[in-house]
């Protein structure tokens, strides 16, 4: 498998697809466009690993590549809007570092990734170098969004992303458990579900899911 | 033999085990210290076996996960347990006749504890047992340490005897790290295979000798002895001081000579040698101002570590020189002084215990002319002090007269500013043995002669039994070794072919030579030599002294006769601890000690009396309780920052984390 064959390009192609949906996870300013550029990562994600189904004749994957779409690109999408408007939130996204610097840092960190990966992964596969590093960069980028945003819908969704980039790079590794994908996909939706239940108490308690609010309840302060 | 001597160390710590239970029964304590006495008489047969009979390994069947807990006796771990064996054989016996009825647990349990973790340490063949045998001998010193924690100066003593302890425990850990390198691999045999080189081995070097170096007290690591030493029990003391300090020059001789391979340059060796210098000098020094009998002696013992020390960095400049035989010589000096001091030192401290116990004192202003009182321990005290002063034939002055030779001989390393350090080394150590010397007599002369200062001074009472035999034993070893310095060189010579390969001058049984056709030295014609002198002097002065004498009453300085509530005399009569020490205070003090001297005068008129205030500091300590606190404090405030963080910012701090890791790989892999 190597550059040139639709094997591995279609296997790149999605796996930048996803990073680019990290990017644009990034550049939204309105909550809800976030929820749906999420749900459309999840839906990559979840094309991508049923391509690796094919390509690695792993009828696994095609478990993951569901579990992917039915969790990440349905379930947890619509959850995450009901929430937004049971809960009438702002519909703006509160952000701590500006649109412009986030999306440079992005930039910054994909470039880390690339230079950390490809020396480290000598004399492996091309498709699992390139791979690793699509991984890494979204786990990175998720983890960026996490602390550049106020808001614990978003930050949610960046512990989401996160455990994309998890998932993407577990997929483009040949003769992966099966049982490692299934706990990873078992372990988003618990993660989603206490963020849920964690927002909605915020929310109740303080009347807003900024979580900066939470510093005034911090006990042991000096 | 190595199979008996692990069993041994199982058994110690079993009894530390059940030294709880029998802490409380009537005869529990003299079991457990009679076991003890029993153990170091164990170790010495153990020492000599395994420097006739040759090195051998044993794996045990248990260990940490990675594989066996490896140890090994080979000559230089058998020479290091005889000093360990008869310091623990006679500190035992002492406390064995000492004890009557039940003892504290907290002062009873560690003490065998501590034993099994030094002879666990000497016989460690991979890092892992060695570390968990210095942890074990340093955790069980500290518990007896703080044994006595009513008192405040007790808990400060422990307190910094734990600092240092840790801090020393965290150099050899990481002393270990840097030797074992990537493979990762701390089995001695595995860490011989890759000696380190240039930095690297400067780094080994330098974190063995912090991390040995301050349980041993080379300075300036050296500040812990004289707070912890009074602080512990006297059998425990006579044990720190005889018998822990050799562990951990053990430790320091293991990974300079063995560890760290034969090929190392030879300026490797002038680090010890100078900070040996260092702790001599200032050892001596502050033994000549300390006014406790204990405090005395811990010095004493910071001026005989380094003069060890002394010896061992020499062996390895020798030995990088491509000098053998002087090599061989250093190290012989190094390790015939570890076992000399060993026994002398115990004596001391046993001397200073039984003073104790006898006078109730260890304040020199509160003793004096126990030798009316206390006759054997006096006379016992007399061959150590002397052996401390490096008198001949006793056993001090053989091995510091081989150091001397060493010394020397240091010339002959081709070097011309190794050759002006070393210049400068010898005259540190000849005025270090100088000092010694001053600082044993004062210390005897305060405490055995003169008038007795103190009422309970003029009643001490001296143990009999096994508490006498304890100080006659060392003692009498104490001349023995002295006057067969050359059948100690012999049975070390298996230890001195590890170390460097080559073996010391042959000169016989009665004899110590530097070099062949050099200097010798004859114990037994000196010792003759100076009983012909004496018995001459006594002689004559019996002959010419006029007949009926008559025993007045002693001259008291011209001072009036004294009240009759002293009924000893007027203490002010007869010189005190400090007045003894004040010149050399004044001399040597005010340069290296920060010594300083007040004189408060009374405005005229006033009745008040005029205070002179004199007393010293030494500079380490002052740092370490003034500055290091301080910084300390700065650093934990700027860290508890972090815990005002934002959720947010903590995120941010692992994210920080993940990117700093993932540039380090990428310019790691860039390389």
């Amino acid at each position: 498998m190597r550059f040139g064959q639709l094997t591995y390009d279609l296997a790149h192609l999605l796996g930048g697809a996803v990073l680019l949906m990290s990017f644009v996870l990034l550049y939204q300013r309105r909550i809800g466009a976030v929820i749906n550029a999420f749900a459309m990562q999840g839906t990559l994600l979840a094309l991508a690993a049923a391509w690796q189904a094919h390509a690695q004749h792993a009828p696994g994957l095609y478990l993951t590549a569901l579990l992917a779409f039915g969790a990440k690109g349905v379930l947890i999408p619509i959850a995450l809007h009901r929430m937004v408007r049971e809960l009438n939130l702002h519909r703006t996204v509160e952000t701590a570092l500006g649109i412009g610097p986030s999306m440079i840092a992005g930039v910054g960190l994909v470039g880390l990734a690339i230079l950390a990966v490809l020396p480290a992964t000598e004399g492996v596969r091309a498709l699992a170098r390139e791979d690793i590093a699509l991984a890494l960069s979204v786990v990175l980028l998720g983890m960026l969004m996490m602390i550049t945003r106020r808001n614990a819908i978003s930050q949610v969704i960046g512990l989401l992303s996160l455990e994309n980039g998890l998932i993407l790079a577990a997929i483009g590794v040949t003769g992966m458990p099966l049982v490692v994908e299934l706990s990873t996909a078992a372990l988003v939706l618990m993660v989603a579900m206490v963020a849920g239940v964690i927002t909605f108490q915020i929310r109740e308690r303080l009347d807003t899911v900024d979580t900066g609010s939470l510093e005034e309840h911090r006990g042991e302060r000096r | 033999m190595l199979t008996a001597l692990a069993l041994l160390v199982g058994l110690l710590a079993a009894l530390g085990a059940v030294a709880v239970p029998l802490a409380g029964r009537p005869s529990g304590a003299r079991l457990v210290f009679g076991a003890t006495a029993l153990a170091g008489l164990g170790l010495v047969a153990g020492g000599v076996a395994g420097l006739l009979d040759g090195p051998s390994a044993l794996n045990l069947p248990f260990g940490p996960p990675w594989g066996p807990a490896r140890l090994a006796l080979d000559p230089l771990s058998a020479w290091f347990l005889l000093p360990l064996g008869l310091s623990v054989g006679c500190a035992g016996l002492f406390a064995f006749g000492g004890a009557h009825g039940p003892v504290a647990p907290r002062e009873l349990a560690p003490w065998p504890v501590f034993v099994a973790g030094m002879v666990l340490t000497i016989l460690a063949a991979d890092g892992f047992t060695l570390l968990l045998g210095f942890e074990a001998m340093s955790v069980a010193s500290w518990a007896l340490v703080a044994h006595d924690h009513a008192q405040a100066e007790n808990r400060r003593a422990a307190r910094m005897y734990l600092g240092f302890a840790g801090f020393g425990g965290l150099c050899l850990v990481l002393a270990f790290g840097v030797l074992a390198g990537g493979a990762g691999d701390v089995a001695f045999a595995a860490l011989r295979d890759t000696p380190p080189e240039g930095a690297r081995a400067a780094a080994v070097l330098a974190l063995v000798l912090a991390g040995a170096g301050s349980k041993a007290g080379i300075a300036p690591l050296h500040v812990w002895l004289p707070l912890a030493h009074p602080a512990a029990p006297s059998h425990v003391s006579a044990v720190m001081s005889g018998a822990m300090t050799k562990v951990a020059l053990y430790v320091l001789a293991r990974f300079a000579f063995d560890l760290m391979g034969p090929a190392q340059p030879f300026w490797l060796g002038a680090p010890l040698i100078a900070l040996g210098a260092a702790s001599a000098v200032i050892g001596a020094l502050r033994a000549n101002l300390e006014e406790d009998t204990k405090v005395l002696l811990a010095c004493s013992t910071i001026e005989n570590i380094g003069l060890i020390a002394m010896g061992l960095g020499l062996a390895l400049a020798f030995r990088g020189a491509d000098l053998p035989a002087l090599a061989a010589l250093a190290a012989a000096a190094a390790l015939l002084h570890t076992l000399n001091h060993a026994v002398f030192k115990t004596l001391l401290f046993l001397v200073a215990g039984e003073v104790l116990h006898g006078a109730l004192s260890r304040r020199l202003d509160r003793l004096g002319g126990l030798i009316h009182r206390m006759p054997v321990t006096a006379w016992a005290a007399l061959a150590g002090v002397a052996a401390a002063a490096s008198l001949p034939p006793l056993s001090g002055f053989a091995s510091e007269w081989l150091l001397l030779q060493a010394l020397l001989a240091a010339w002959r390393v081709g070097d011309i500013a190794f050759q002006m350090g070393v210049a400068a080394a010898t005259a540190l150590a000849a005025l270090a043995a100088a000092l010694a010397a001053a600082a044993m007599v004062r210390f005897w002369g305060l405490v055995f002669l003169g008038r007795s200062r103190t009422p309970r001074a003029a009643g001490a009472e001296e143990s009999t039994g096994a508490a006498q035999y304890a100080l006659l034993l060392p003692a009498g070893l104490t001349v023995l070794l002295g006057l067969l310095p050359g059948v100690m060189l012999d049975l070390a010579e298996p230890a001195l072919r590890l170390m460097v390969g080559s073996t010391a001058p042959q000169a016989g049984w009665f004899a110590i030579g530097a070099a062949e056709g050099g200097a010798r030295y004859w114990p037994v014609p000196v010792a003759l030599l100076v009983a012909g002198a004496v018995g001459l002097a006594v002689w004559v002065v019996r002959r010419r002294a006029p007949a009926g004498v008559v025993v007045g009453p002693a001259w008291d300085c011209g001072f009036i006769t004294a009240p009759p509530h002293f009924p000893f005399g007027d203490p002010a009569g007869q010189p005190s601890a400090a007045g003894f020490g004040q010149p050399l205070r004044r001399m040597l003090g005010a340069g290296l000690l920060g010594a300083h001297e007040r004189v408060t005068m009374p405005a005229p008129g006033e009745t008040r009396a005029a205070v002179l205030q004199a007393g010293f500091a030494d500079p380490v300590l002052s740092a370490l309780e003034g500055p290091v606190p301080r910084w300390r404090d700065a650093v934990a405030a700027q860290a508890e920052r972090l815990r005002g963080l934002s959720i947010r910012q903590c995120l941010g701090l692992t994210f920080g984390a993940v990117v700093l890791m993932l540039a380090l790989l990428a310019w790691l892999g860039a390389h």
